[in-house]
């Protein structure tokens, strides 16, 4: 299990350093504290949580677009940032990033040829126009942008917003990677397209053995995309519950990761209308400059033990194989 | 149903554009009756914010009621509100009819405090005196659930989302309006901050039985608070019906379309089914149906003639040739 390991994370943590007002000091904010993690080879995790949790600065952490303040992130057992050149770059050819918006992830003066080719020639895998032009056909055909010929020389601004998003995708195709984050890949499309996207990723995933790290806020995309995989649940930049999908959907076991699924609207009435949401101790979300001492979700938990939760950081528990819950109403079982 | 409250007739809706006119609304007739929930869900484009804005006559420069009426009927004799000049709009909006708008943050102006921000809208509907003012915003304001002194002296970016959309709901019943227009009021807002937003519409309704239009592409928004819902494509109602209607026994293959596409949470696993293509240009709209391309059941016929809505069961409208062939197979 552990040598299948793509991509790992230890004790990683990333703080910003903030100013606040003219006059005021540096502060130091830290978004992500104290997070380990392992991703198998060919495997999906859905990493979820709400707006500000650290989930995007955890995907930009792994693809190395930003460094850590403390910890490491291992590629293939190798410390991305105590790597040799060349081993840097085949480490950045194997990880790559889609990002949320296509509106803005795609240079609007460059062809659809231009933006594909152009980390096909860096990286050397094509020579000459001729050779590009194939491949970019090819990869074009592949996230269904049918037919090729059709977009090749076009600008981002003569697509929709979901083709638009297909040449993001076949962008982080274009060197055969074997680790993809999907940051809140579909969140902007419509709702008759999103789906159509997240299929061509399953389908992707399934021929070329890619391993997702797929973010999202919403649990319910998660849940469809990563049934076979595992969901970690974040709250102010801790995982606070993580296991296989299905047991974390069916079982939730943290209180915020119970809060969550008894809050989410869902498009069928029944179901929605008979919902009992969980009555939270306080609607506000803590700052990240002024963390609670303790579990962070304490001032908000309905569960909360005085004196216990308040004081001391939950460790990672076991309740059943695999699943993982970071709080103390586990201790023990 | 209760008496009706406002009636849009044979709406049209255009804006001009540098490669022509934009239908935006192609022919809506729609109800909305006294105490009611109804729901106008769409994808981007298909003219539900427009029809929504058309509503209290705030449509963008380029934009214009065409033909059509929106008739108002809260007051003893029905107005015209596609007649009104500027100066009836502006004793009419916010008494009558308000609207809390998509984004909340930009509905604000970012460098007043929230109490100057409602004492303006206050004033210019002829509510001059201040301590007056001062008193029914803090009720309103503690209505929402929100700390009335601390958000009277807050600059908009000094408060949450959450809290930013709840101010703009408590400004919006400021005047007590009898109709209340939502643009997307959940939308970019966190699970647990939508849910609240949720629960403090439902008892808004239940407290002042107001009549609420919802615009969303969120099918589960409509779940929640709907009582009817009016599902828009291509600038026109393709089907209308009561929440159960549409949800359970829809007979329009987009709404269905739509339906499958969105996964659940709390229900097990299913698989889901995507709709092929996209949606058309609104500029150049082919005759026929305006969904027969994407659409699996389309018949030779789908393509010559644009269907109209008919009532397949009371109270639910369906404008499609096939919709006897049709019917959630859930």
């Amino acid at each position: 299990m552990e040598d299948r390991a793509i991509i790992r994370l230890e004790h990683l943590s990333k703080s910003f350093t903030v100013r606040s007002g003219v006059f005021g000091g540096r502060k130091s904010m830290q978004v992500i504290g104290d997070l380990s993690l392992s991703i198998s080879e060919g495997e999906v995790l859905c990493l979820v949580g709400e707006s500000g949790c650290g989930k995007t600065t955890t995907g930009k952490l792994i693809v190395g677009l930003i460094k850590p303040t403390s910890g490491k992130i291992l590629f293939e057992g190798q410390d991305i940032w105590d790597m040799s050149k060349e081993d840097f770059s085949s480490y950045r050819r194997a990880v790559q990033i889609v990002h949320q918006d296509p509106y803005s992830s795609l240079n609007p003066v460059h062809r659809i040829y231009n933006i594909l080719s152009a980390p096909l020639f860096r990286h050397g895998i094509v020579r000459s126009r001729g050779e590009a032009e194939e491949k970019v056909l090819e990869l074009l055909g592949r996230v269904d942008l049918t037919p090729p010929e059709d977009f090749i020389y076009k600008y981002p601004h003569q697509l929709s917003g979901g083709q638009r998003q297909r040449v993001a995708i076949a962008r982080s195709l274009t060197l055969n990677p074997r680790f993809i984050v999907a940051d809140e890949a579909v969140s902007m499309l419509d709702v008759s397209i999103r789906l159509s996207v997240i299929e061509l990723l399953r389908r992707l995933k399934e021929e070329m053995n890619v391993a997702f790290l797929f973010i999202t806020h919403d649990l319910a995309m998660a849940k469809y995309f990563g049934w076979e995989g595992r969901i970690a649940v974040m709250y102010l930049g801790r995982i606070v519950e993580i296991g296989p999908t299905p047991r974390v959907i069916e079982n939730p076991s943290h209180p915020y990761t119970k809060a969550l699924l008894m809050a989410i609207p869902e498009a069928d009435p029944r179901i929605t209308r008979s919902k009992k949401p969980m009555e939270l101790r306080s609607l506000d979300i803590p700052s990240l400059l002024n963390l609670p001492p303790g579990c962070t979700f304490n001032p908000r938990c309905p569960f909360w033990i005085e004196g216990v939760c308040d004081k001391e950081v939950p460790e990672m528990y076991e309740p059943e194989k695999d699943h993982y819950v970071s709080c103390f109403l586990f201790r023990g079982k | 149903m209760a008496e009706e409250i406002l009636n849009v007739e044979n709406l049209f809706v255009e804006y001009s554009n540098v490669r022509g006119k934009v239908k935006a609304v192609r022919g809506v007739n729609l109800k909305l009756y006294k105490g009611e929930n109804l729901a106008l869900i769409g994808e981007s484009g298909s003219g539900k914010t427009t029809l929504g804005t058309a509503i209290i006559r705030l449509l963008p420069s380029s934009g214009y009621i065409k033909e059509g009426r929106i008739v108002y009927k809260g007051n003893e004799n029905g107005y015209d509100i596609s007649k009104f000049s500027e100066k009836e709009l502006r004793q009419f909006r916010w008494k009558e009819i308000a609207m809390v708008f998509q984004s909340a943050l930009n509905s604000f102006n970012p460098v007043l405090k929230i109490w100057d921000q409602i004492y303006d809208t206050a004033r210019s509907h002829g509510l001059n005196n201040r301590s007056l003012v001062r008193e029914k915003a803090t009720d309103i304001l503690r209505y929402v659930q929100l700390d009335p002194e601390r958000v009277i002296n807050s600059y908009p970016h000094e408060l949450s989302g959450g809290m930013r959309q709840r101010v703009l709901i408590a400004m919006s019943l400021l005047l007590e309006p009898k109709i209340l227009i939502l643009d997307e009021p959940t939308t970019a807002l966190d699970i647990l901050t939508q849910r609240n937003i949720i629960e403090l519409l439902r008892i808004i309704k239940k407290d002042m039985g107001l009549s609420m239009l919802f615009i969303s592409h969120d099918l589960s928004l409509a779940a929640e608070l709907a009582d009817r819902v009016a599902v828009m494509y291509a600038g026109a109602i393709v089907e209308l019906g009561g929440v159960e209607d549409i949800f359970y026994r829809s007979r329009h293959p987009y709404t269905l379309g739509l339906i499958k596409a969105v996964p659940t949470v709390t229900a097990g696993f299913r698989e889901l089914y995507s709709i092929p293509g996209s949606p058309p240009d609104l500029i150049s709209l082919l005759p026929g149906c305006k969904f027969a391309p994407r659409c699996e059941h389309k018949e030779a016929g789908c393509e010559n003639e644009e269907p109209l809505l008919v009532e397949v069961n009371s109270g639910h409208l369906v404008a499609c040739f096939k919709h006897k062939e049709i019917s959630n197979g859930r």
